[in-house]
């Protein structure tokens, strides 16, 4: 048996005996996701345990170092990993912007005590962070963003506001970049730090969407005293650290168009499910099942490009603007296919209250999806990286 | 496997963009239309291929081929959408020989070492109507003494005029629309009641309109089971499916190279027109596009080894993507090229033409996308 069927067989073993019953159902709503950290309230025990356990292992981030407390494993066996686990519905055990966004910035330019100290907990989900990026002034334009961060010896002291800030008001640390040299040219003064969201100065005020709901916030600083030793890599490089997790959030935030499934079901069989089917078995109304068709083609298509990126960047090709390409379909692709779910649903798609439409649950994601093409870099800001860098067109 | 070349895949492409921009560019193409040429391909370029193995890239060893595989063939199909190379190199080298290898030990023996060398062409004839619909296969072929006798007509067979022999998707039982009830004979071309002639397409390319009149076959001419050949059809027309998807690919990107350059030089309004947004938000939408089509054609070329019975779904969405892609992108760089993009003498609009016909071939968007939709449930 080669090592990695040894491994898929090891892995399955020890699935079958550490995820929770209640842990292999997929989640119903946002509101079954686990967050961690230091203020979370766990659902169920189960939750907890199931976290636990996959912390314990470092199988929340798979394929972090080990000694760091990740999971160590190999691309091949993450994807085994990730196989074995769809294979029993498992709940991911952990949703974190510490895994997506900031585990890989530090790995890449934290000092080795920063790694030690911050990235063991994000594995174990027992601290929840959020990122500070987007200001009211600074939007595709980033690079403009006006927080002060000031050397006050032995200390820096912050003041400004951010906002977008998701889940701001529940997160115990950010990662923020903020402005250290204000003479210099603007993507040149700027440095990326990390604070304690309990520090003196710091409030956070959610703001109510389009769907009713407040996954996002505005975060005023005030005066706020951060240690010198929060700032990771080098004194306004932050930049850098900044275009290299923007990468990483449009690929994550591209990954959510991909999939043709909404809790395991096509939305073809949504839409028959919801409109039935003519004699010859297809979903009876034709123009929208063309259309149907048109979404399952890109959404296929684009999960086989996210899968061919990732193994040419294993191959040593790197994803680079790509990564905009990846950002731009993907989240136009999603918003297609909620326009379909919601022609699908008809009528009893636009319901907002009541138990039957799990208090809108579909018209509120529906909504959330336009933001999709706004967040991290709109869609039009990543034509614009795929026209300069990419194809190598000249201006803009 | 993962969706990436092989060092030696690598080298084969390599291969095939030297050889071809060198043998059959474009202006060989426009120089068999321009000489209307009786073919519509050079059968001296078909013997530099067969020198090559190309003939034989789907031929098992043993009957002379190099048995590559897919993913060699659809590379090879490829660097042709960039060149626009007519040969019958989809016709013969791919489906016929995807045919045949369900043939026979004697059927085997007798084309493929032929293919192989260069020496035999063999269309596969299938459609009888505008729009392709294998199941609608009405062309008879009734027992007949200890053969077939075959009575029908069949158009728009890819490569079909001129060809040695054809095979020819035939009705043996049920009524058109089954899919049951369909068989595959192979029909030299000097048998009598066989008349062919060709039909031109705006791609200038080789296209047969075939008519049986009590065309006599021996029993052995039957490929694979009575009644039972569309199953094996459907492999052969997967396999051309993809090779077509593979070459508007090919088409797809040389057009989209050449718009980019012509966007990085051409100047309106004292600036180059690349840097207006309203071209560039549309070239890095295309790109995107043509990003999913490489990766839904690969993944198509794979499957065939990988997991042949899934390989009609991954086909179907390689089809339908490069031909949406492939149109978008042809529409996109004769736009984008302004009034020469409309000139004969500016090579677009052969480009266009092909992917015109490339999409419509084997199934059109419609088609690929309807088995799509069966195959996912709604």
């Amino acid at each position: 048996m080669s090592d990695l069927e040894n491994f898929r067989k090891e892995t399955r073993a020890w699935l079958a005996e550490n995820c929770p019953p209640a842990m292999r159902k997929p989640m119903r709503s946002d509101a079954d996701a686990c967050w961690g950290g230091r203020n979370f309230t766990f659902a169920s025990d189960d939750q907890k345990l199931w976290l636990d356990r996959m912390g314990a292992k470092g199988w929340t981030a798979p394929e972090w170092p080990s000694e760091y407390g990740g999971g160590g494993l190999s691309r091949e066996e993450a994807k085994i990993l990730k196989e074995e686990m769809a294979a029993i519905k498992a709940r991911p055990p952990l949703v974190s912007f510490g895994v997506w966004m900031l585990g890989p910035a530090l790995l890449k330019y934290g000092s080795e005590e920063q790694k030690q100290q911050y990235i063991p907990p994000i594995v174990r989900g027992e601290i929840r962070w959020c990122q500070g990026y987007s200001e009211p002034n600074a939007g595709s334009d980033l690079a403009s963003l006006q927080t002060r961060c000031e050397d006050k010896g032995d200390h820096y002291e912050i003041t400004g506001q951010k906002v977008w800030t998701s889940y701001a008001d529940q997160a115990d640390w950010i990662f923020c970049l903020v402005r250290t040299d204000r003479e210099a040219s603007k993507h040149n003064g700027i440095s990326f730090i990390l604070f304690d969201m309990q520090s003196e100065g710091v409030t956070a005020k959610p703001i109510i969407l389009i769907s009713g709901k407040s996954p996002f916030c505005e975060t005023f600083f005030d005066q706020v005293k951060v240690p010198k030793e929060n700032l990771v890599g080098t004194l306004n490089r932050g930049w850098d650290i900044a275009k290299y997790l923007l990468t990483h959030e449009r690929a994550m935030i591209g990954d959510s168009g991909g999939g043709n499934t909404i809790g395991g079901r096509s939305i073809g069989q949504i839409a028959v499910d919801s409109l039935g089917t003519d004699a010859q078995g297809r979903l009876a109304d034709s123009a929208l099942r063309s259309d149907l068709a048109r979404s399952e083609i890109d959404g296929w298509a684009f999960l086989l490009t996210m899968e061919r990126i990732k193994d040419e960047a294993k191959a040593g090709q790197g994803v680079g603007a790509r990564s905009s390409m990846l950002k731009y379909y993907g989240t136009e692709l999603n918003k297609r296919r909620y326009e379909l779910l919601m022609a699908s649903k008809g009528h009893a798609g636009l319901e907002w209250e009541g138990e039957a439409s799990r208090d809108g649950e579909l018209p509120r994601a529906w909504l959330r999806t336009k933001g999709n093409s706004i967040e991290g870099g709109t869609s039009e800001v990543q034509l614009n990286i795929i026209s300069k860098r990419v194809l190598g067109l000249p201006g803009a | 496997m993962a969706l990436v070349l092989n060092e030696e895949e690598e080298m084969l492409r390599d291969a095939a963009k030297g050889f071809l921009a060198d043998k059959a560019p474009v202006a060989a193409l426009r120089k068999l239309r321009d000489e209307d040429d009786a073919l519509g391909w050079s059968r001296a370029l078909w013997q530099e291929m067969a020198d090559m193995g190309w003939t034989g890239i789907l031929v098992p060893e043993e009957y002379g081929g190099i048995d590559y595989g897919m993913v060699g063939a659809g590379l090879i199909c490829e660097e042709m959408g960039r060149n626009l190379t007519a040969s019958p190199f989809l016709g013969t080298a791919m489906m016929a020989v995807t045919a045949l290898r369900a043939g026979s030990d004697e059927q085997k023996a007798k084309w493929l070492p032929n293919i192989a060398e260069g020496k035999s062409i063999i269309a596969i004839a299938v459609d009888e109507g505008v729009k392709h619909e294998p199941s609608k296969t009405a062309l008879q072929a009734e027992a007949h003494g200890n053969g077939y006798r075959l009575n029908g007509e069949k158009s728009y067979i890819i490569d079909g005029f001129d060809a040695d022999a054809l095979i020819v998707a035939a009705r043996t039982s049920g009524e058109p629309g089954d899919e049951a009830g369909i068989s595959l004979f192979i029909v030299e071309k000097e048998t009598d009641g066989l008349s062919s002639s060709r039909t031109k397409l705006l791609d200038s390319r080789n296209y047969a309109h075939n008519v049986f009149e009590n065309v006599d076959v021996a029993g052995d001419a039957l490929i694979g089971t009575l009644d039972d050949g569309f199953g094996l059809l459907e492999s052969v027309l997967n396999i051309g499916r993809t090779g077509l998807a593979a070459e508007m690919l090919g088409a797809s990107q040389q057009s989209f190279d050449m718009t980019m350059e012509y966007l990085k030089e051409r100047k309106q309004f004292g600036e180059i027109v690349g840097t207006f947004q309203g071209l560039q938000h549309r070239s890095a939408h295309l790109y995107s596009e043509i990003e999913l089509v490489k990766s839904a054609v690969l993944k198509a070329l794979q499957m065939f080894a990988e997991a042949p019975a899934m390989s009609g779904a991954s086909a179907a969405l390689a089809k339908a993507k490069a031909g949406e892609v492939a149109i978008l992108a042809a529409n996109e760089a004769v736009q984008m090229h302004g009034g020469i993009g409309m000139t004969d003498e500016f090579d677009m609009g052969l480009y266009m033409k092909r992917i015109r016909a490339a999409q419509e071939l084997l199934g059109d968007y419609a088609f690929n996308a309807n088995r799509l939709a069966i195959l996912r449930g709604f």
